[in-house]
């Protein structure tokens, strides 16, 4: 079963809770596996502390010219919607961070006159922890786009009983690229107002995918009523609360998990696990 | 010319909105810009009433015309998205193709090789942008359209109206609400503006995001403070925190303690310092001074001797 845990709004406990699940689930002898898509600001590592076992660099395609069979007849800044290849008189000027690395230029050249070339996006690195296996990316600050880093550190992610995705917060291309092909999308929320305003764009866009969500309050006590209701409203199903408690926020200042560092939350992140996996018996319509 | 002060925090939910909405009602001369444009929650606390709402286009979609669609299959040979998916038999007997929306990056390589011109390339709506006007001064924010993309493009429109704005009505200072991460819209909602103010909490992750942040902020040359939130939540690490930002060469805003006032202000729709007068208030209030003292320092600076 691939869970992918995402959110909406940042901060909300994504990587507490995905980390802490990975962690219980490995105890039950199951393999699980745990990828960190969030390569803007990957935190899994800070929790898990795999040891890391490989260690590559990521690129993305972009275009080079070669300007001795290229005849200057502009075909490639026409196809270009990205304004990424631009011919003026003799020259020809690539800007590879606008490039979405479509082809396309490639493709309309009558000269065979562009060719592709890497260019590095960031660091991908794999390894275990204890006896999860451990998978997450880091994008080269300054960097623009991270959807090809994240397709890259999917691609990584070795078959598990359970795949765990931490996913970035928002919900636009990063957190598509990272939940798609989920079976379950698990949203980490907070019950106040801007807990819910982003819990419902990101419950909207996950429904424009089709994919089959819950829903785990974070920080529960916190704050008002409005995300207990809306999930009432929309036939959410709250698969778990976790409190607002002050422990479990100076464990993650820490660097620890619940699970280990507080008293009574391996029971608590069980049954959590338990009642995520059981949803993938759940019929859809 | 206003100053842009952007607020950024690399890791999500350190506090940027909650300080952003105090920040406008302590500053008499500004308009507030919500960058966080695909999980935008600035609105809930300052109210806008919307003035003028435009849709917003960052390019164009591929639509494949059934009838026309012979089944060649080259689209789905030239799409590197991924995007072209096949209909076996919807009726009459043939396969055709389609676009899926939410993958089509608009690159429009299909709409170039189809060889019977079946496939319309128009421009998308991918959101909507708007001006309004709050009880502490005209605002412009953005709702990006579900799973769609383009945030960048959108968090430029929102910043050169806001600036534009700012102008106009000879105010002083612009305050961005930014998004978390370090990617697309982040960038797009730093490049150029005048000073970046880091808000981060004393937690292994708040300090690991907090650097790439920075590195970010000095990649693109902006003078970058930091403000610790939570501070209490872990003392040394926000005194460690401190100083390794003042190593660095960011200069410290100064800090929030933690306290309940902060959800209880959101929940009445209302910034912190509107809400209540406690020591956590005047926490945001001696930032706001401090960042106020900087951008007006920064404005009598020439851009070249900045950083």
């Amino acid at each position: 079963m691939r869970i992918a845990v995402a959110s909406g709004k940042g901060g909300t406990g994504k990587t507490t809770i995905a980390a802490n699940l990975a962690k219980v689930a490995s105890r039950d002898g199951r393999r699980v596996v745990y990828v960190d898509c969030d390569v803007e600001e990957p935190n899994g590592h800070l929790f898990l502390k795999p040891s890391i076992e490989n260690r590559r660099l990521v690129g993305r395609p972009v275009p080079s010219v070669d300007l001795s069979r290229c005849t200057h007849c502009g075909k490639c800044s026409e196809i270009c919607q990205f304004s990424a290849i631009v011919t003026i008189r003799d020259k020809v000027l690539i800007y590879p961070e606008l490039c979405h690395g479509c082809g396309g230029c490639l493709l309309v050249c009558p000269e065979q006159a562009i060719s592709e070339v890497s260019r590095e996006i960031g660091l991908l690195e794999t390894g275990m922890a204890g006896s999860i296996q451990f998978v997450h990316g880091m994008l080269n600050v300054g960097e623009v786009m991270s959807p090809p880093l994240i397709r890259e550190v999917k691609a990584a992610a070795p078959d598990g009983d359970l795949v765990i995705i931490d996913c970035p917060p928002g919900t636009s291309c990063p957190v598509i690229e990272s939940v798609r092909e989920a079976d379950f999308v698990l949203m980490v929320t907070e019950p106040t107002p801007f807990g819910l305003n982003d819990l419902t764009l990101a419950v909207e866009m996950v429904r424009a995918l089709q994919l089959p969500c819950g829903i785990v309050i974070n920080r529960a006590g916190l704050g008002d009523r409005g995300v207990c209701e809306y999930c009432a409203d929309e036939r959410l199903p709250i698969l778990g609360e976790i409190a607002d408690d002050r422990r479990i926020a100076e464990a993650y200042s820490r660097g620890e998990l619940a699970c280990q560092a507080v008293d009574g939350y391996d029971i608590i992140f069980g049954k959590l696990l338990a009642d995520v996996v059981l949803q993938e018996a759940v019929p859809r319509n | 010319m206003p100053q842009e002060l952007v607020v950024i925090s690399g890791k999500g939910g350190t506090g940027k909105t909650s300080l952003v909405a105090s920040f406008a009602a302590l500053a008499d001369k500004a308009v507030v810009a919500d960058c966080d444009v695909d999980a935008a929650d600035l609105h809930l606390v300052l109210q806008p009433t919307i003035l003028k709402r435009t849709q917003f286009s960052g390019g164009k979609r591929a639509r494949i015309i059934r009838e026309s669609c012979t089944g060649c299959a080259k689209c789905l040979t030239v799409c590197r998205s991924h995007a072209i998916g096949r209909d076996r038999d919807a009726g009459d007997g043939r396969t055709t193709f389609h676009v899926d929306p939410i993958a089509c990056e608009g690159c429009g390589v299909c709409v170039w090789f189809c060889p019977v011109k079946a496939i319309e390339f128009a421009p998308a709506i991918n959101g909507e942008w708007f001006i309004s006007e709050t009880r502490f001064g005209p605002m412009v924010h953005a709702k990006l359209g579900i799973a769609e993309e383009n945030s960048g493009k959108l968090v430029t429109i929102v910043r050169s109206q806001a600036k534009a704005l700012a102008e106009e009505k000879q105010l002083e200072f612009v305050l961005i609400d930014g998004s978390p991460g370090i990617g697309c819209p982040v960038i797009a909602s730093i490049t150029g503006a005048d000073l970046v103010l880091i808000v981060t909490e004393p937690t292994v992750s708040g300090e690991h995001d907090l650097g790439r942040a920075a590195e970010l902020a000095q990649h693109f040359g902006i003078p970058t403070m930091v403000c610790v939130n939570k501070w209490d939540l872990n003392p040394e690490m926000s005194a460690r925190i401190e100083s390794r930002s003042r190593e660095r060469g960011l200069q410290i805003a100064g800090r929030v303690r933690y306290d309940r006032s902060v959800v209880d202000a959101q929940v009445n729709r209302k910034p912190l310092v509107e809400y209540v007068s406690n020591d956590c208030a005047s926490d945001v209030r001696r930032i706001w001074e401090t960042v106020a003292r900087a951008l007006r320092a920064l404005s009598e600076t020439p851009a070249h001797d900045r950083a």
